[in-house]
Parts: structure tokens; sequence; C-alpha cells
């Protein structure tokens, strides 16, 4: 087996993941200059939503196609979501816009510990599984494999990354976007809500989120109360990596941060003649988040005066 | 009747009174004229209008009162703010700044045929429609946020200071835009530095110190009022 274009599948896949989760970071911290640390438990409850659907519909022993049965979880986990990230905005964060840094900061570590509480409190503190309903054929591909599942994450996250970079670029909300992350005052007397427009980044941020938690559970075959922790912090450290406030960035940090944990995840027995395992897969990302902030805290696309958009 | 009329306009920043109690009124189609000394209150008294800052007092537009109307909702109703310093968006390209002016209009093919009619008054700003505007010279800047306010298609037009910083060739040609946009019927509010050059160009004026409105009446009158001279126009 190839370990090496193995180890490049697995982390452009999970990269592609967490470039979901990034891009919620960075379209928040474009506008509001916030680091939206309850993120990560959005992407939980998306995961934990969609599978509560799955498990129902199977429980109900209806008819139809596994994937028919995780798009309908999807659908509600997004719905679900995107609640969830307009009322923490308009809860949370909006009655804080003025307040100093610290303040919304402070607020977004509750939140998170909330979300969690909550999650723990309908869900249990027990790891659910998802049900193998997925198509999971391993294809081989130059002495490496890649499943049903890996593509479908893959393309999707590529589909939707498409779409976001299209809606930012091309229409008119999404030149609102740009507009009010750059001059938000001036941007209203354009005409433009921006309580409005902070609202849909939220709401984005949090659809892009919920899919994230689908494609998380479906990978690992597990979700948990807990998860959101990790991930958010992974995807934070994406976000940096690529330059927090930087949409391209967020997706080449994410791809990046994949790629780089499951290399060393791949090659750290090796290296250290098996005095350390793959199981130290999740320390990487925060020597890679410590190496940004100290040599290059603006991130690879970052400059001074960030391109936001 | 009078398009704007505003009463008792009082604005404090924290303890300290910018704009004290101050009336105005211009009827649709008047070019007015707001001059006076650094610091006497003009900008701040354009902001209170836009509704940028939060203040006392009675404003009309079109007789009935926008002292409540959010900000986003003036620009529906007609009224454009050119700011102090421009506020162009400068990662944006110009033209994508030309149609954040129209970001209130829904009408498409419209739109296009005002931002042609922008690229013939502003010719630069069709040669530089993809440059990101925040590379465009001081001048070009102007215009274009000028002409960004003019996709509004405002009825009144607020300008703070469209000639700041300006070298005189480029001044004039301003002050020429001014007039083109006033003669196609906009109703225009215009704080300037440049006294004389203000007072050419408006009809009416009002002279602020302090805060308060200290001097009124014809623009031609004024401009031969040995006060205003003296302290404006330095003689
Ligand atoms: N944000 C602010 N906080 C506190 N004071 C302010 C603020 N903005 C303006 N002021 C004060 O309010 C007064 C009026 O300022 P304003 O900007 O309206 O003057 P102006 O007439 O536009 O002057 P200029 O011709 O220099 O632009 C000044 O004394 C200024 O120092
Ligand atoms: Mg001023």
């Amino acid at each position: 087996m190839d370990i090496f274009l193995q180890q490049l599948i697995n982390g452009l896949v999970l990269g592609s993941v967490y470039a979901l989760i990034a891009l919620g970071y960075t379209m928040v911290y474009g506008i509001l200059e916030l680091i939206n640390f309850a993120h990560g438990e959005v992407v939980m409850i998306g995961a934990m939503v969609t599978l509560a659907v799955v498990n129902m519909l199977m429980a109900s022993g209806v008819d139809i196609p596994g994937i028919m049965i995780v798009a309908t979880g999807l659908l509600v986990a997004i719905a679900v979501c995107m609640a969830l990230g307009f009322a923490i905005e308009r809860i949370a964060y909006r009655p804080l816009r003025k307040a100093p840094r610290l303040a919304p900061l402070i607020t977004a570590i509750g939140v998170s510990i909330v979300l969690q509480n909550v999650a723990m409190i309908i869900w249990g503190r027990q790891y659910i599984s998802f049900p193998p309903i997925l198509p999971m054929t391993r294809h081989d591909i130059g002495g490496a494999g890649i499943t049903d599942l890996q593509i479908f994450i893959f393309v999707l996250a590529l589909v939707l990354m498409a779409g976001l970079v299209l809606l930012v670029k091309k229409t008119r909300i999404g030149r609102a976007m740009r507009a009010t992350a750059q001059a938000p005052e001036i941007a209203g007397l354009m005409g433009v809500n921006v309580n409005a427009v902070i609202s849909f980044t939220f709401i984005l941020g949090s659809a892009l989120a919920a899919v994230a938690g689908l494609m998380v559970s479906a990978y690992y075959g597990i979700a948990h109360y807990y998860m959101g922790f990790l991930l958010g912090l992974k995807a934070f450290t994406a976000a940096v990596l690529g330059g927090i406030g930087n949409i391209a960035g967020a997706m080449l940090g994410g791809l990046l941060l994949g790629v780089i944990e499951s290399m060393a995840a791949g090659y750290i027995g090796d290296i250290t003649g098996g005095f350390l395992g793959s199981h130290y897969q999740d320390v990487f990302a925060f020597f890679v988040l410590i190496g940004v902030l100290v040599f290059r805290p603006s991130g690879l696309l970052g400059e001074r005066v960030a391109e936001r958009a | 009747m009078s398009l704007l009329e505003v009463r008792g306009l009082n604005v404090s920043y924290g303890g300290i009174k910018a704009v004290r109690g101050i009336d105005l009124e211009i009827a649709a189609g008047e070019l007015v004229c707001l001059i006076g000394a650094n610091g006497a209150g003009k900008t701040t008294t354009l902001k209170a209008l836009a509704r940028l800052l939060p203040a006392h007092g009675k404003i009309f537009y079109q007789g009935k009162s926008i002292a409540q109307t959010p900000v986003f909702d003036l620009v529906r109703k007609g009224i454009a703010l050119v700011p102090e310093g421009r506020g162009i968006f400068g990662r944006l390209s110009v033209e994508e700044n030309l149609l954040m002016g129209a970001y209130s209009r829904k009408d498409t093919p419209a739109i296009r045929h005002d931002l042609e009619k922008n690229y013939q008054l502003f010719p630069r700003l069709f040669e530089r429609k993809t440059q990101q505007a925040g590379t465009l010279s001081g001048g070009e800047q102007q215009m274009l946020a000028i002409g960004r306010a003019l996709m509004s298609r405002p009825r009144l037009l607020l300008l703070d200071e469209p000639s700041m910083g300006l070298a005189p060739l480029m001044v004039n040609k301003i002050f020429e835009t001014i007039r083109t946009i006033s003669a196609e019927g906009v109703t225009i509010l215009l704080v300037e530095q440049n006294a004389k050059l203000a007072l050419e160009a408006s009809h009416r004026a009002y002279v602020m110190e302090g805060g308060t409105v200290c001097l009124s009446g014809e623009s031609a009158k004024l401009l031969h009022d040995p006060q205003v001279r003296h302290a404006y126009l330095g003689e």
C-alpha cells in the first residue's frame, strides 16, 4: 500500500470538512471581527440532529434507501443549525456589538458550554454510532484506497465551497456582505440592512456547519456531545492558517491542515521508532496553530489589510 | 413645500454640544450650501440628517418626520450622502462600488442605464471599472463617491466637502458636475470649505459657527457681504 498517497487522500477528505467549518469562522470574523467559538458546537448539533433523524427513520422501519434517509436527516439538521446560528447571533452577540472585544469572546465560550450541555441532556453522554447505511465501496487508485463516502464528502465540500465563492463574488447579497465587512456604516448608507446581512452570514455559516457535522459523523461513524470542541479548534486553526477573514484562505487552510495532520499521523510511528502512534494526530493541529501565530499571524493569504472575500 | 425642513437640531458627542439648535429649510430643486470654519459642526449636521448620529430636534423630509427612520431606509426615500473622506469600499472594484450605490433598487435595466450615464459623466471611472477602488487617486475616488450616490437616483443629495484635497483643475471639474446634477433637478445640500466656489455655485447658503447658524440668505448676496468676505473669503 502506498502510504503517502493514502494519507494524502485521507488528508484532503478530512481537510475539505475542516474547510467547510473554517468558512463559518472566517465569514463571521470578516464582518464582525469576532471569533465565534460556539461554531464548533453548531457542527456538533448538526451531527446529532442528523443522527437523531436517521435513527428515528430507521427505527420506524420506513422502506427508503439509506441515502434518502441520510439526506432527510441532513435537511432537518441544516434547518435546525440555521435557526441556531441566527439565534446565537441575536441573543448572545448582538447585544454586545458595542462592548469591549473580550465580552463577546467570553460569551462565545459560554454559548459553547450551554450547547454542549443541552446536547448532553438530550442525547446523553454515550457515543452515538452512525448506522451503516451509506455505500462504502472501496476503490483502488495507485496502491491507495478511496471509499464512496470519501469521494462523496470531498466532492460535496468542493461544490459547496464553489457555490459560496460565487455567492460572495457575484451576487447582490455577496456584494453587500463584502461592503459590510469593509465599512458597515457606509454600507448602511447604501441601503444595506447591516443587521440582516450579519444574520445572513451566521445562517450561511451554520448551514455549512450542519453539512460538515454529517460528514464528520459519517466518516468516523460516531457522534458525541463533546465532538464540537476539538473540531471547532481545528477549523479555527485552519482559518488562522489561511488568514482569518479571508474566504479563500479558510479553504486553503482547511485542506492544508487536513493533509498535515494525516501525513503526520501516517509517518509519526516511523519517525519516532514506534514511540508515538497515529493517535497523536490531534496534536499537530496545535503545533500548526502555534507556529502560525508565532511566525505569520496574518496567515498564508492574509495581509495587513486583508482581502476578506 | 420644502423638501427638507430641520427645526431645532441638536447633536452632542458625549458632553460636547457640536450642533446647537439649528434650523434649515431646503426647497425641491435648490442647491444650498453650508459653509463655516473647521469644527463649526457642518459634518455633524449632515451625519445627523443621514441618521448616522443620534440627534434631538425635528427633521421633516417631504413633509414627514424621518427622525426615527433607520439609516438603510433613507436611501429608498431618496436621500443620499457623500460622506467626508469619500467612504468608498476600497477592496471592491469601481463597478461594484457603483452597483452598491444602486443596492436599494431592483430595476436592473435602469441600473445598467445609470451605470452608462455615470461612465459618460466620469470617463475615468469607465477606464478603471474593474480596478480596486482603493487604488484610485483621491480625485478619482471623489468622482466614484459622487457617482455611487447618483446610482441611487437621489432626490436629495448631501455632499460633504467634495473638493477636499483636490487639485484646482479637479475642483473645477467636481463643481461643474455638481451644477450638472443640480440642473437635472436633484436637490443638493453642499458642505464646503471653499466658500467662494460654493457661494458662486449655490442658490442659497447657511453659514455655521460654533454649532449654530450665524448667517443665511441668497448666495449672491452673501458673496458681497463684507462680514462674509472678511471671515470666509479671506479678504
Ligand atoms: N466623534 C466625535 N467625538 C467627539 N467630538 C467630535 C466628534 N466628531 C466631531 N466632534 C467635534 O464636533 C465639532 C464639530 O465637528 P464637525 O466634524 O461637525 O465640524 P466641521 O464643521 O465638519 O469641520 P471641518 O470643516 O473641519 O470638516 C468639533 O468641535 C469636533 O471636534
Ligand atoms: Mg467636516
